[in-house]
């Protein structure tokens, strides 16, 4: 595939400031010394536009910059090994760096939405290939012979007829000297030799042997450490402190107050800790102070509220439903989720006269730049983010309100210091899953037809709780509604793993199971065949892919054995498209003692083409993981605007003993690939939901499906 | 304050910190050993796993001073080119996906892997379930210690 390169000839760029004789694109002569990022930032800082993806050493070594952050997508892992597919170099011979933040060369450098690859795809490709063709160029000068008889193999350039080679190494110098071509030949995929494959991930030596990689790992010479006290509940302010005590124990510093942060700051943790508990602090209501009671009552009202925004309409559903022969309706509620990481927030800041210098795990460093150089009234180009693995997000790290304190802390201690947060800081600290509760009727006729589809979707903080109304099965229904309306809550929410989607595919799939039952009909054949009705008369915008849903819908019917009454085995059906990718699973359930056990969840994934094999199954077991341990015990409550779990021991989630076989198939379609993060998660809880129906004959509409139901579900895993 | 003499890794490494400093602090911010993880504070998560005297136990709940003359093995003193079976079938399965609570769950399994060098899937669940996982690699943690069980020595 021929395809226009971003490059003209100022955008290579040249790394000979630094080293006297390399080059950088590029091609460097640095014997593949570790760059950190302020000699990158200083390279980087003599070109413009540039999308600054590798360097190759004269010893061959290619040095490839993973832009994006990794937070255990294994971003770091797949991006690399774009590029080296097509710079057609072997995997040995490559070394993995973090890029520093820098949008206007990188773009996109967000962990978030499962939108890296589909956003880099084709960039990362076009960069290993321009790379190849200006090294064939090179050989094919020295040997004065046609570039279009020159080849390469594994970090070679061979020129077959003469038998002649030159190594990558051999022929950087030269290669920075050619000029970059306006369109390369990107490969066709059946010569693929790396993508596709089982990679192991770029850290793997560094996380066996407890490496520092992480944002709680950094230390400098001199640095503070710092908690924050921050209000214990939604809706209150600070109205005073007395830190006598706490400013008198051992290796305190200080303690600052700011906004409504009383900030202890010391030298270790421990004795941060300790003086932060001694503070004596008054608070006072600046907002109604909620509990999930008063949510639960929120709720009804929202249901029935004339205020809803319309977010899709299609038809005439009210007349649909006057008319029906039949009305079936279900409502399903979730509560706030904790995103939980293992590593809990935290962040370095550092601010003189003349920077702001920040390092620490984000996956969305451009609003940490922006926002930071807002707060401080300062140019953003005077701040520097540094990017660590994280160890862990779930989105709760797209925010920047862990970094913008840290840097507003620095500015007032005049001191480099890291803020860090316990884990029930953490957990209590807000940002969460927002809860939500959805109304779902169905309007038959006669012959089971579905003639209207109304969804209402309730929620705290949520804004859209439908996300903008466009998911299956709108475009299959003549007549559609649907709605939303949003409660204000001083209780703050953000994005959580496939925001919205993790729980409205849940309540989406239960009911079109509950269709399904209604109208006699098998759970896959009622998909299938709404399917088929979006393809032949379909209803208003339609914006999933018919074809790859009805494959992906077929793949795991087949591989789960559907419908063929395994004895003793209940199946659920469940299926999603989010995130640009499809994904269909079956549940399997036994009876124990007439208690359900699941025993296996299939899955059928349509990411398109399969960047690391390993990565892709890792986050794909992992989706179903995280799916099935939220949907069975995720709880956080409230209680007089605070929360009323704050740790492991109160906050449940799944562990090993727990986890069900995971059976992962994926479509080889071809098509470039889209993201992997978060798709796979939405659809679970619908398939155990559905399965656990056959099994019992209860459907359970509200999550946690532990709540309430303890005694039936208490060895479902 | 107090100054305590500690084993470490095979060697003796001071601290001077007050006595009810857990372990997992003195290791991290007196000591430079990060390779121990703060996941909760409360012993719930296992990220702060290390040995103590060849025992899995939560350095985040362990007052230095109730440690004494025990020998201390942390990740970073595992093996010397972090060849441990347990770390090499780690590498190998690919099990990480953040990795912030690997070093916890590989301190266990090797702790676990010597005392039961040959688990039943049963063994493994009960020796590992008191570790948190939030990427949900649970699957390749089992497989990883099936395949480190055929190479212990």
């Amino acid at each position: 595939m021929k395809t226009s390169t971003l490059y003209n000839r100022r955008d290579f760029l040249r790394l000979s400031a630094l080293s006297g004789s390399g080059l950088f694109l590029g091609f460097n002569l640095l014997p593949t010394a570790k760059l950190d990022a302020a000699v990158y930032d200083a390279a980087l800082e003599s070109t413009f536009n540039f999308n600054a993806y590798m360097s190759i050493g004269i010893d061959g070594i290619v040095t490839i910059f993973s832009p994006n952050p990794e937070v255990g997508q294994g971003i770091k892992t797949s991006f690399p090994m774009t590029v080296a597919e097509e710079l057609d170099v072997d995997w040995a011979n490559v070394k993995v760096e973090q890029a520093p933040l820098d949008a206007s060369r990188f773009e996109r450098q967000v962990a978030g939405g499962s939108g890296s690859t589909p956003h880099s795809w084709k960039r990362l490709r076009q960069a290993g290939a321009t790379a190849r063709q200006m090294l064939m160029e090179a050989a094919a000068n020295r040997w004065k012979v046609p570039v279009s008889e020159c080849s390469t193999e594994k970090g070679v350039v061979i020129h077959k007829s003469s038998g002649k080679r030159l190594t990558y190494g051999e022929l950087a110098m030269e290669a920075n000297k050619i000029t970059p071509p306006k369109e390369v030949t990107l490969k066709d995929r059946k010569d693929f030799k790396l993508i596709g494959t089982f990679v192991k991930g770029v850290d793997n030596q560094a996380i066996i042997t407890g490496k520092p990689l992480f944002g709680l790992d950094f230390y400098r010479e001199g640095m503070m450490i710092a908690m924050l006290q921050r209000p214990p509940a939604f809706g209150l302010k600070l109205k005073s402190v007395d830190s006598a005590a706490a400013k008198a124990m051992p290796g305190i510093m200080d303690v600052v107050t700011f906004k409504n942060n009383v900030a202890v700051v010391g030298k270790s943790t421990w004795e941060v800790k300790k003086a932060r508990e001694v503070l004596k602090i008054e608070w006072q209501e600046d907002g109604k102070l909620e509990s999930t009671d008063d949510h639960n009552r929120i709720f009804k009202e929202l249901l029935n509220s004339d205020k809803a925004e319309v977010r899709r309409k299609d038809g005439d559903t009210e007349g649909a439903f006057k008319t029906a022969a039949k009305i079936i309706e279900a409502e399903y509620q979730c509560p706030f989720l904790s995103h939980s990481p293992m590593e809990p927030m935290n962040f370095f800041a550092h601010v003189t006269a003349d920077k702001v210098e920040l390092i620490g795990p984000t996956q969305n460093p451009s609003p940490v730049k922006n926002d930071v150089a807002k707060l401080l009234n300062v140019s953003p180009d005077k701040v520097t983010v540094q990017m660590t693995r994280m160890g862990g997000g779930f989105g709760r790290r797209l925010k920047s309100d862990f970094a913008l304190e840290a840097a507003e802390l620095s500015s007032i201690i005049k001191a480099p210091v890291k803020v860090i947060w316990t884990r029930e800081d953490d957990m209590t600290g807000g940002s969460y899953r927002p809860a939500c509760r959805y109304r779902f009727r169905a309007a038959l006729d006669k012959e089971g037809n579905i003639t209207a589809f109304h969804l209402r979707g309730a929620s705290i903080n949520a804004g859209d709780s439908t996300r903008g109304g466009n998911n299956f099965p709108v475009g299959s229904i003549p007549n559609v509604l649907i709605d939303s309306v949003d409660h204000k809550s001083a209780i703050t929410t953000g994005p959580w793993r496939a925001p919205i989607t993790n729980f409205l595919a849940f309540a989406e799939q239960s009911f079109l199971d509950q269709i399904a039952e209604a109208t006699g009909k098998d759970a896959v054949q009622l998909r299938l065949e709404l399917l088929d009705k979006a393809k032949k008369s379909p209803t208003g915008a339609i914006k999933y892919d018919i074809d790859r849903f009805k494959a992906v819908i077929q793949l795991a019917a087949e591989k789960s054995g559907w419908g063929k009454q395994k004895k003793g085995v209940f199946q659920g059906f469940s299926v999603y498209f989010a995130h640009a990718s499809y994904v269909a699973q079956v549940a399997e359930m036994v009876k124990v003692k007439g208690k359900p056990v699941l025993k296996k969840i299939y899955c059928a994934v349509d990411c398109g083409i399969v960047v690391n094999k390993s990565g892709a199954l890792n986050q794909a077991v992992g989706s179903v993981v995280d799916g099935l341990g939220h949907a069975m015990y995720g709880n956080l409550s409230f209680k007089n605007g605070a929360p009323e779990q704050s740790n492991f021991n109160t906050y449940r989630l799944i562990r090993l003993n727990e986890i069900p076989d995971v059976e992962v198939h994926f479509v080889d379609n071809g098509i470039d690939p889209t993201g992997l993060g978060e798709p796979v998660l939405p659809p679970l809880g619908g398939a155990v939901a559905n399965a656990l129906y056959k099994a019992t004959g209860k459907r359970v509409n509200n999550q946690p499906f532990m709540s309430g139901n303890d005694d039936l579900l208490e060895k479902m895993l | 304050m107090a100054n305590f003499s500690l084993k470490i890794n095979g060697k003796t490494l001071q601290a001077d910190v007050t006595p009810d400093t857990p372990l997992l602090w003195v290791l991290r911010d007196h000591l430079g050993l990060l390779g121990t993880k703060y996941g909760c504070g409360i012993a719930a998560c296992g990220a702060c796993t290390v040995h103590v005297d060849g025992e899995p136990m939560r350095s985040c709940s362990l007052p230095v001073s109730t440690i004494a003359n025990a020998k201390i093995t942390t990740i970073e003193g595992l093996s010397e080119k972090g060849d441990h079976p347990v770390q090499l079938a780690w590498d190998e399965k690919d099990v990480a996906q953040c990795g912030y609570c690997q070093a916890g769950q590989i301190m266990t399994a090797a702790a676990f892997l010597k005392k039961n060098p040959k688990p039943t899937d049963e063994d493994i669940d009960m020796a590992m379930s008191s570790h948190i996982c939030r990427c949900g690699t649970y699957h390749r943690i089992k497989d990883a210690i099936k395949l480190a069980s055929t190479k212990m020595k």
